[in-house]
């Protein structure tokens, strides 16, 4: 696994080919440092360097104050970086920042608790806004809103009531859907299931894990809930302190388990059961963070030893 | 008297929109919380179970049934500041909550309203700080600290007040990991040390491990009550209402369909790995 320099986890996994294919987004060396010149000053993020490629599942997580939040707004140009650069397609998006707009229709980014910036006097209207201000109209404008609706599962009569007579859980769905119908080619999720029920959070995350089969849309999901991304995504970025401390697929970030609490990370229970069984001599592999992983291997356990 | 709260037939409903029906939140709930305890209460969305916190405190009045705390009727208007004296509600939002600029000022607002004399205020104040362990935040602004150091402040603002009891309605679904841990270690603590009776409203079912207690409830009513390794064994029927349960009972069920025997009522990761260390482990 690699933990700094980009790139290096494909070559060393032998997959060759995708060297070839353009990373839709790359970030190199990026530093954001807040309050230059004041006693306060402090990066949130500093060199940080990674590429995504097209039709990824990426994870990001990291404690409170690792850097997340200000290195998502980079990447479709809500915050400028302080040195280094955010690629998109190739091209630096503040290569022409009059066009900074482009890149915002192009990477959607869906903030924590989205619910509260819903503001139209339909749910129909409040899921147009953004794919009308991208110059949609007519039937394609009405298309691109049903479809998003649909993706959430917002039923049709839905369509017509107030956002504020639905359900938190339903909000959420319409503050996504509006993101959804400006068909962004990435799509950044900030702590999307945050305060939901169980069913809530897993209804939800199905709803974007089908968008991401079926559209294969670049998705980056950002979460504290190490067992919600281990769940979901091909790879893992954990940041600590405003650096990348790990990036690699989740069973290779789970063989940290260890750095992975010290980083203040909540490691999904199982996978502590998995380190307490190792502690305790079992030989199995702690880098599990589902419960089917370690039934199967207490199964096999079972039949390899203990022949007596 | 060892009842801290009790509920008689309690049913709440939501008033109608126009032209609808009023929405029954609570269908007839029959509960006693005993002083001292430690009780969780889980539910998914819409099961009643913040609708049944607010109860507590009479931040909502019963549409039928009663609620009494300490032996007082919460209906009883004469008695309302003695039952929110008695019972303090920590919410989920902790920017919702604070009211100061000051740390100090805002823990104070509540013995101030209740025309506590200042110096009393200020050694309760001090007192509350340093129970959660915010003392060193005191003249801190409330704005730049994290969300479970907002919580914490949230917390000392109701023991500031002496209550009997705090009811906190998911007061920890908006902390990450620390900040969560941060608060629950708060009121297990002022349960232990102080005996304060504490009612968490939560859906992380792995808070509920250490309680004495957890009720479920489910469209309205109790759908479960009793210890946690009774109530999180029930695996089938927690799913059913769309709950999930602990890893380790999970683990544990899924080991037993395998026809491994393994308890299923180790609900703590050492527990759990001390169950299956037992069936598994080469104890030659």
């Amino acid at each position: 696994m690699n933990t700094d320099a980009r790139g290096e986890s494909l070559r060393a996994g032998g997959e060759t080919a995708l060297e070839t294919i353009q990373p839709i987004l790359q970030v190199n060396n990026l530093t954001h440092t807040y309050g230059i010149g004041t006693p306060f000053q402090r990066s949130a993020v500093e060199g940080l360097s990674f590429d995504v490629r097209p039709g990824e599942f990426l994870g990001i997580i990291g404690h409170t104050g690792s850097g997340k939040s200000t290195l998502i707004q980079h990447l479709n140009g809500l915050l400028r970086p302080t040195s280094g650069q955010v690629l998109l397609s190739g091209k630096d998006i503040w290569a022409e920042p009059k066009k900074i707009r482009d890149v915002r229709f192009r990477v959607g980014l869906v903030f924590q608790y989205p619910e509260y910036q819903l503001f139209e006097e339909t749910v129909y209207k409040d899921i147009s806004f953004g794919p009308m201000n991208q110059g949609k109209t007519g039937a394609e404008l009405d298309h691109a809103v049903r479809e998003a609706a649909r993706l959430v599962g917002i039923r049709d009569e839905q369509l017509d009531k107030s956002p504020f007579e639905l359900s938190g859980g339903q909000k959420r769905r319409v503050a996504l859907a509006g993101v959804l119908a400006m068909e962004p080619e990435v799509l950044v999720l900030d702590e999307p299931t945050a305060g939901l029920d169980p069913a809530g959070r897993e209804n939800l995350m199905a709803n974007i894990r089908d968008f991401h089969r079926n559209r294969r849309t670049t998705v980056i999901l950002v979460s504290h809930s190490m067992d919600e991304i281990a769940r979901n995504v091909d790879r893992i970025l954990v940041l600590k302190s405003a650096h990348i401390l790990m990036d690699g697929t989740p069973a290779e970030v789970f063989a940290q388990a260890d750095a992975l609490l010290e980083a203040g990370l909540d490691v999904p229970q199982v996978t502590r059961v998995a380190m307490a069984l190792k502690a305790r001599g079992l030989d199995v592999d702690p880098a599990v963070y589902t419960v089917e992983d370690l039934e199967r291997q207490l199964l096999a356990l079972k039949k390899g030893g203990a022949p007596c | 008297m060892n009842e801290m709260i009790e509920t008689e037939s309690l049913r709440f409903a939501y008033p109608a929109d126009e032209g609808g029906e009023p929405v029954f939140a609570l269908r007839g709930v029959d509960l006693t919380i005993e002083k001292g305890s430690f009780v969780v209460v889980l539910g998914h969305n819409g099961s009643g179970k913040s609708t049944l916190a607010k109860t507590f405190n009479a931040v909502l009045l019963p549409t039928g049934g009663k609620v009494y705390v300490e032996g007082m009727d919460t209906l009883d208007e004469g008695l309302l500041l003695a039952v929110r004296q008695r019972v303090g509600m920590v919410f989920q939002n902790p920017d919702n909550q604070i009211v100061a600029n000051v740390v100090e000022e805002d823990v104070a607002f509540a013995p101030e309203n209740l025309g506590v004399p200042s110096e009393e205020i200020r050694r309760r104040v001090d007192d509350a700080l340093r129970t959660v362990g915010m003392y060193d935040f005191v003249r801190h602004a409330p704005h730049l600290l994290s969300g479970g150091q907002k919580q914490r402040i949230a917390i000392a603002g109701v023991l500031a007040m002496e209550p009997e009891c705090i009811v906190l309605d998911e007061a920890t679904a908006m902390l990450d990991p620390i900040g969560r841990q941060e608060v629950l270690s708060t009121v297990h603590r002022l349960n232990r040390e102080k005996g304060i009776t504490v009612v968490l409203i939560t859906h992380h079912m792995n808070e509920a491990e250490e309680a004495d207690r957890v009720i479920v409830m489910d469209g309205g009513t109790v759908a479960m009550d009793g210890a946690p390794a009774e109530v999180f064994t029930q695996v089938e029927a927690l799913r059913h209402m769309g709950l999930t349960v602990p890893d380790t009972v999970d683990l544990l069920d899924r080991l037993r369909r395998d026809g491994v025997e393994v308890p299923l009522d180790a609900l703590t990761v050492g527990a759990c790995a001390d169950a299956i260390a037992a069936e598994f482990g080469n104890s030659d």
